[in-house]
């Protein structure tokens, strides 16, 4: 049976490289299912990602595609989008990639609001290289680099976002499919930086150190840590230590950095050639 | 109206400007920089300039990340150019690599300044020759220009854009501090004048298009991202398909076709003058700003009856072999003047094949080597 999905993809890079129970092929099916809801044009969208498990992503679907270098998905998707703006650019980054060697990139692409959509998937650890602790790692959880437990603060890439200056920020889990496709949806459709984070599993890595070998068990977890904005928001200090909020954080309304060059252009163009 | 009635355009332009000037005739749509000495005018320009012929200018958040958006910008269909320094080279080699093995048209200049790490802010320096070859890792080529005035900064910027796009390679342009921030007479060419070269456009419809299948030339033709190709980049060795591979066939041939595109053309690309070397038994070999001295002690060594004569290399990679070894078996003597502790002199060795003494002379203390000091070194040769 042809399902939405082989509209969008490169079947000859089937089977992927994902290992059984990675979160990336839920998000994968999700970005695919909300670009459908769109009726976006294959030949309009460009998608873009740095180095990583999550970034593989890219040869799997049938758009301009490009698999950059580690943390740098973004500054490329900045060249591109400025250069063609009716492009429609999405970049998927990995925990790792988005906030550690990528962490100045993403704030500045939030700042600038340029008109992309980040998707990060956040499966708290580097998955690809052997499960070594990531600026996303809860602290206190192990990792193979992190043997006698995690002593670093994670960020909290939603406020990052949000005090970094994107329009759209939201949370979603591979554990509750409808609702990551329809905040994807709203991020792709969102003039300016949207943003998605992803809680994700990775039951080879991080299950495998932190006592949930099964990708059942991960994806429990992650029902049992992630709870309704709403919800969080009447948690003790305490509590929300343990929980993570997930929905809609912010939706606002400001000028994306192409249409702001646009303007300019307008401006150098009205002084004159030689002035 | 003939060529001869034309009224020339000539101004007085600093480097910098004049490289501006040159991106300007060649093109360039798009410029991703970071700000430093002794590279920032060329940015500033690009500012200014762009946004007046509907070009886009973006001032990123470092060097790392204005090499990328040069690449993405590049992909999406714009001749794309960045600038900066030692410093800020050391950041773009990452993304240079990627461009490099994605065939990506870009231009890098790199206005020279002493190292390493923050060095000499902002005297200038040849230190970075080697880098320009080897700076990003593993077997890649390049292709290095280096002019010696203001106006060859104008005309090797319109050639490194040409090559970029013909070869589909990233092309440095090596300025050095001095000829960066002087000012001298520059003819502006009229742009009928000049060749512009734009990238091969593939001729067979997207099913059919594999992007890096090489023509006969061994450059693949190149779709601009949102054309109606629909294809993969990605840093991993990839097939014609764009896609990663690990057949070791395919990344034999991917790794030599890269190499060979440049080797093969390198009648095309290697450029150099010659200054009284006709008759010439002692041969300079310079580049850059010291080039222009070179070129002073060669008249002051003639007035002297001395059968000198001068190389000047324009292109540096890829090196010009066959000529140096050819001078070589001319002259008794090859003296290589350098504002480094002797970079390109290891090449003239490598190709003089040790038929004639090849000589380094030196200077790290960032003052230019003056025409005086090479005529001495000359005079010191000939006496041993």
């Amino acid at each position: 049976m042809k399902t939405v999905i082989d509209e969008y993809i490169r079947k000859e890079m089937f089977p992927n490289m994902w290992c059984p129970g990675c979160g990336n092929g839920i998000v994968l099916g999700a970005i695919i299912r909300a670009i459908d809801d769109l009726s976006w044009d294959k030949d309009e969208i460009v998608a873009v990602s740095g180095i990583g498990c999550s970034s593989r992503i890219t040869e799997y679907v049938d758009f301009c595609t490009m698999n950059t270098t580690h943390g740098r998905a973004l500054p490329f998707a900045t060249g591109i989008k400025m250069a063609n703006p009716d492009l429609k650019v999405i970049v998927v980054m990995g925990d790792g990639d988005c906030s550690a060697i990528g962490g100045n990139h993403f704030i500045h692409a939030a700042r600038r609001n340029i008109d992309l959509t980040a998707i990060i998937i956040n499966n708290m650890i580097y998955g690809m290289t052997g499960g070594q602790y990531s600026p996303l790692t809860p602290t206190g959880k192990f990792g193979s680099t992190a043997p006698y437990g995690n002593i670093d603060q994670s960020f909290d890439l939603v406020e990052l976002a949000i005090a970094a200056g994107a329009s759209y920020v939201a949370r979603g889990t591979v554990y509750n499919v409808r609702q990551l496709i329809s905040l994807i949806k709203k991020a792709l459709d969102k003039k300016g930086f949207s943003v998605v984070e992803i809680i994700s599993d990775c039951p080879v890595s991080y299950g495998r150190m932190n006592k949930m070998k099964s990708p059942v068990d991960m994806l429990k977890w992650i029902k049992d840590i992630t709870v309704s904005k709403k919800i969080w928001e009447g948690l003790s200090p305490g509590e929300k230590k343990e929980k993570y909020a997930v929905g809609e954080f912010l939706n606002k309304d400001r000028p994306d950095y192409t249409e702001l060059y646009e303007e300019i252009i307008k401006k150098a163009q009205e002084r004159g050639v030689n002035k | 109206m003939n060529n001869l009635e034309k009224k020339k355009n000539i101004k007085l332009l600093q480097g910098n400007e004049a490289c501006a000037e040159g991106a300007l005739l060649a093109g360039v749509k798009f410029f991703a920089g970071y700000p430093i000495t002794p590279s920032s005018e060329i940015a500033e320009n690009m500012a200014r300039k762009l946004p007046k012929i509907g070009g886009k200018f973006i001032q990123m958040e470092d060097e790392i990340a204005s090499m990328a958006a040069v690449i993405g910008a590049s992909i999406a269909g714009l001749k794309s150019l960045t600038a900066t320094s030692g410093p800020g080279m050391c950041l773009k080699q990452e993304n240079l690599g990627f461009a490099i093995i994605n065939e990506i048209p870009c231009v890098v200049v790199n206005a020279q300044r002493g190292g390493p790490s923050t060095g000499l802010p902002t005297k200038p320096s040849q230190g970075d020759m080697m880098q320009a070859r080897w700076g990003t890792h593993g077997d890649h080529p390049i292709i290095a220009l280096a002019p010696s005035t203001v106006h060859e900064i104008l005309t090797l910027t319109i050639k490194a854009f040409n090559f970029s796009e013909k070869y589909r390679i990233p092309v440095i342009l090596l300025l050095d501090e001095v000829i960066a921030h002087m000012r001298e007479k520059v003819e502006i060419p009229a742009l009928e004048d000049i060749e512009v070269i734009n990238r091969k456009k593939p001729t067979v419809l997207p099913e059919k298009y594999l992007p890096f299948k090489p023509d006969e030339d061994g450059v693949p033709p190149m779709a601009n991202f949102g054309e109606g190709y629909r294809y993969h980049i990605t840093g991993l060795i990839h097939n014609y398909k764009g896609l990663p591979t690990s057949n070791s066939q395919e990344i034999d041939a991917f790794i030599r076709r890269l190499h060979n595109k440049i080797q093969k053309n390198i009648k095309d690309i290697i450029i150099y003058e010659k200054y009284s070397l006709d008759d010439a038994k002692i041969a300079l070999i310079a580049y850059g700003s010291v080039a222009r001295a070179a070129e002073r002690a060669v008249k002051l060594a003639r007035e002297e009856g001395l059968k000198v004569g001068l190389l000047k290399l324009l292109t540096i990679w890829p090196f010009c072999f066959e000529e140096v070894n050819r001078l070589a078996q001319q002259v008794d003597l090859i003296i290589v003047p350098e504002m480094n502790l002797g970079q390109m002199v290891l090449e003239v060795e490598r190709a003089a094949q040790g038929k004639c003494r090849v000589v380094p002379y030196n200077r790290v203390d960032g003052e230019l080597i003056n025409p005086i000091e090479i005529l001495g070194k000359i005079g010191e040769e000939i006496k041993q």
